[in-house]
């Protein structure tokens, strides 16, 4: 937690209102709040995100951060207004677009609340302090005996109050404070308590414009006809019978293959029907699943880099009285958010304006002036609302499509993708084979962990490795190492990155010990974790609500997982059931999550339910394979999401923390494909090693 | 092209169109009614559904020409004069993450509580299942279906 009274930076907030205006508008540094001593060194600061306090008491909060379903519209808001002591119902959010000035605005790593909480807060605290400053000076008392609540600055022991809306243009006059009292934390009324999202009713009554809504007067649409396969390229177009679709505009080249810019959508759909293409095959024809296992595998008797070492696994390893191993083999996997990639873009006049639904302003950038070559203020990069993202949204190939669609034409252009582009051209999870061999000493006690691992991470490491190195149980000697491939795949982050793979391997082969030895996995994780005290708390948490160690019926069993990813703790239970004829169900998640401070606690339990989801889908069904060069799923058929009927019950935990908030978006997913295989595996006794289940049970 | 003849949320519109073009296509880029959402376009998500004659279907694979003379409803056109009962406990449980599967979830579960107003989870599971939502609001969904379901 942060002192009461924080020492803010001279430069951190700067008023830009003056006496004469009626607002009161304060601007912060977003980006650069968690390292505030850089900032001293600039000479000149300049906000990008704004706190704005009207006269008629409406405050209005521009983010420069990414909406996507993890609802930080509504708990970046709550931290300020806390320490505001505004009236919720007065709270409004405004997107902030990108600045170039304050480099990263990527929102990922679930790192939205955790490291924008301070800066939230002071900002808060700032205008309230400001406030009650003017009414102070107002009523001509001392400002401790004014006090700020709900939205207005009140007298002690009296009956006199000034609302906000009244204080800003005295308020606007005042200097800014350098330093200001913080809440205390055990007087929050915002934080720490559900509030619905500031946006829900625009999502249910279908007014919410996300990228594939976004119109601009005289908009055009193009769809393109993509390359392929992997390393082909385009050999002849014949565009004839396209163009004479009605509604068809223009067919136009671009990188990523042929783009039919049109009137509306369907007509953009039906002359890429009508291109007749042909396409120079390229070098990765013969790309597969197979081969790319086959060289994931081989890769593995290289030693590799070293990103963990303790104690001596040499010694270790010579004075083992049992050894387990086993080889863990895990797909690619696509976001498939369910709003496919789609893009807007309008060169004007040396300007490229771009309106795209983006977790990463900064890298649509990048892509718009790789395109153009255009600099600085000639890009203006707009970031929309988005139907989900998971990571797919960090990567701007979309962007990059639609500003070479626009280069060709005059007006704005909206490039759109079909799901059956967006699977296909993905930056997907990288695929990744892990060898893990555990040594046991005469009384069954771990000695050594050792994790060998593979990964097409295309020169990335953390993609493949993330979390490998952090296995939280006491074994004394530990040695994690990394083989990285290359491959003509795109790869990138998927919601948790590498530790649902990591987490996946260490969380199988830990409750594999237990299983092989005849311990209670639950019991031997504790005795593993027991100088892990955040760890014990989701487990005992988990295990405690899922009744684990009671009776279940024939042909059910459980299974227990825990991980520590984005600086937050997860623990899962998975109860399952097996029919006679061997088929699977899901019947039961326990989920509990250590993530500190809790803003908003059922955003909290919303994250839970859907990572566990998204868990429960890649555990189940989820992969990308290759044949001919190419990526073989296209829609949800063959890339099947869980569905309802599917759905277990879901039960979500928090534990009660004052430390500091972390995040909740990532880190419910690596924690819940290992509960569910291990509870296969208490079941029926197969360890489970290569993911998705599919048909591995009958 | 030709013309075609249809009531849209309760107004009757003519279009002049491609009579192959999917009613998706119709209503967002001809009438700029976005709410309802391009998701597969295969008729596998459900995330474009509207009420065509009071029954749930799927905009994406349903031509135009089909709708001649039909009365289509969407998620704007549900909820304008007010929101819903299933919309207004939609937002009390805080059914949606990123939302942009939800007005075909919407869709499809007036629908169902229409014809059967007291819904097992059985009764959802069938009229809900090909719905698909990535961020994974299935729990609250039924949840709120059964709710609607206690409250009228
Ligand atoms: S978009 Fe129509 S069913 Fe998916
Ligand atoms: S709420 Fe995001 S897809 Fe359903």
């Amino acid at each position: 937690m942060l002192p009461a009274t924080a020492k803010l930076n001279r430069r951190q907030f700067l008023k830009l209102s003056s006496g004469s205006t009626a607002a009161l508008i304060l601007g912060f540094n977003w980006s650069l709040a968690s390292c505030s001593e850089s900032q001293e060194s600039r000479s000149t600061f300049i906000p990008n995100a704004y706190l704005r306090i009207d006269h008629n008491g409406a405050v209005t909060i521009v983010m420069p951060r990414s909406e996507m379903g993890q609802k930080i519209f509504t708990s970046l808001p709550m931290i300020l207004a806390e320490e505001l002591e505004a009236d919720w119902k007065k709270i409004r959010v405004v997107q902030g677009d990108l600045d170039q000035k304050f480099g990263s605005q990527t929102t990922g790593g679930s790192a939205s609340v955790r490291t924008q909480y301070d800066i939230m807060r002071k900002a808060g605290a700032t205008a309230r302090t400001m406030l009650i400053q003017a009414a102070a000076e107002k009523w001509n008392v001392a400002e401790t005996r004014c006090f700020a609540a709900a939205g207005a600055v009140h007298i002690k022991a009296g009956h006199q109050s000034l609302k906000y809306g009244s204080l800003v243009a005295l308020a606007a006059a005042l200097p800014v404070p350098h330093d200001v009292t913080l809440k205390d934390p055990a007087d929050f009324r915002i934080i720490g308590k559900t509030h619905n999202s500031i946006d829900g009713l625009s999502k249910i009554d279908g007014s919410l414009k996300y990228g594939y809504d976004f119109h601009l007067p005289g908009m055009l649409t193009a769809v393109i006809a993509r390359i392929p396969r992997y390393g082909a390229s385009l050999k002849q177009v014949d565009d004839s019978a396209s163009l004479l679709v009605p509604g068809v505009v223009e067919v136009v080249p671009v990188s990523a293959g042929v783009a039919v810019i049109a009137q509306n959508t369907s007509a953009a759909l039906e002359g890429r029907k009508k291109l007749k293409l042909t396409w120079n095959k390229g070098q990765h024809e013969t790309l597969s699943s197979q081969a790319i296992f086959k060289e994931l595998h081989d890769a593995l008797r290289q030693p590799g880099e070293i990103i963990r070492k303790d104690g001596d696994p040499s010694q270790a390893r010579k004075a083992a009285a049992r050894k387990l191993d086993l080889t863990f083999e895990l797909p690619f996997l696509d976001h498939a958010p369910q709003e496919p990639n789609n893009c807007v873009a309008h060169i004007h006049e040396d300007i490229c304006e771009v309106w795209a639904p983006t977790q990463n302003p900064g890298s649509a950038f990048r892509a718009a002036s790789g395109v153009t070559g255009f600099k600085d203020t000639q890009i203006k990069i707009h970031t929309l609302r988005m139907g989900g993202a998971f990571g797919r949204r960090l990567q701007s190939d979309y962007v990059k499509d639609a500003v070479e669609v626009a280069q060709h034409i005059d007006v704005p252009v909206k490039v759109v993708r079909t799901r059956s582009e967006d699977i296909k051209n993905g930056f997907y999870r990288p695929a990744t084979v892990h060898q893990v061999s555990v040594r046991l000493d005469a009384s069954d006690k771990p000695l050594l962990w050792e994790h060998h691992l593979s990964g097409p991470a295309n020169g990335w490491a953390p993609i493949i490795t993330g979390g490998a190195d952090e296995l939280a149980y006491a074994i004394p000697h530990q040695q994690v190492s990394y083989v990285m491939t290359e491959l003509p795949i795109p790869m990138g982050a998927w919601r948790s990155v590498a530790h649902t793979q990591n987490g996946f391997v260490n969380e199988s082969m830990i409750d594999e010990i237990a299983c092989s030895t005849g311990r209670d996995p639950l019991t031997f994780r504790r005795e593993l974790l027991k100088n892990e005290p955040r760890h014990l708390g989701v487990l005992d948490l988990a295990a405690d609500r899922s009744g684990w160690g009671s009776k279940l019926p024939e042909g059910q069993a459980r299974g227990i997982a825990v991980h520590y990813s984005f600086q937050s703790y997860v623990a899962v239970v998975a109860e399952i059931s097996l029919s006679t004829r061997g088929k699977l169900k899901v019947e039961r998640i326990t989920a509990a999550i250590d993530c500190g401070t809790v803003i908003n606690p059922d955003g909290v339990h919303a994250q839970l339910e859907g990572g566990v989801i998204m868990g429960l889908t890649a555990a189940l069904y989820g992969e990308i394979t290759h044949k001919n060069g190419r990526v073989q799923q296209s829609n949800f058929h063959n890339y099947p999401l869980l569905t309802m009927a599917e759905m277990p019950v879901i039960s979500t935990y928090i534990v009660k923390s004052t430390e500091p908030p972390t995040g909740a978006g990532e880190p419910p997913v690596p924690p819940t494909p290992p509960a569910l295989m291990n509870a296969i595996a208490a079941l029926t006794g197969k360890r489970i090693t290569r993911l998705p289940l599919k048909n591995q049970l009958s | 092209m030709i013309d075609l003849t249809f009531t849209l949320n309760n107004h009757r519109e003519t279009v002049n169109i491609d009579p192959e073009t999917p009613l998706l296509w119709v209503l967002r880029d001809h009438f700029g009614l976005t709410g309802t959402k391009y998701s597969c376009g295969m008729g596998i998500c459900g995330n474009c559904s509207v009420h065509i004659n009071g029954k749930p279907q799927r905009s994406c694979t349903i031509p135009i020409k089909h709708v001649a003379g039909k009365e289509v409803l969407t998620i704007e056109g549900l909820g304008a004069k007010g929101l819903h009962p299933v919309q207004k406990v939609w937002d009390a449980e805080a059914v949606s993450q990123c939302g942009y599967c939800q007005p075909g979830q919407i869709m499809n579960a007036v629908a169902l509580l229409k014809t059967n107003p007291r819904p097992s989870d059985a009764d959802i599971d069938e009229a809900m299942n090909g719905v698909l939502c990535r961020c994974g609001t299935y729990q609250r969904i039924r949840k709120a279906i059964h709710t609607v379901a206690e409250e009228v």
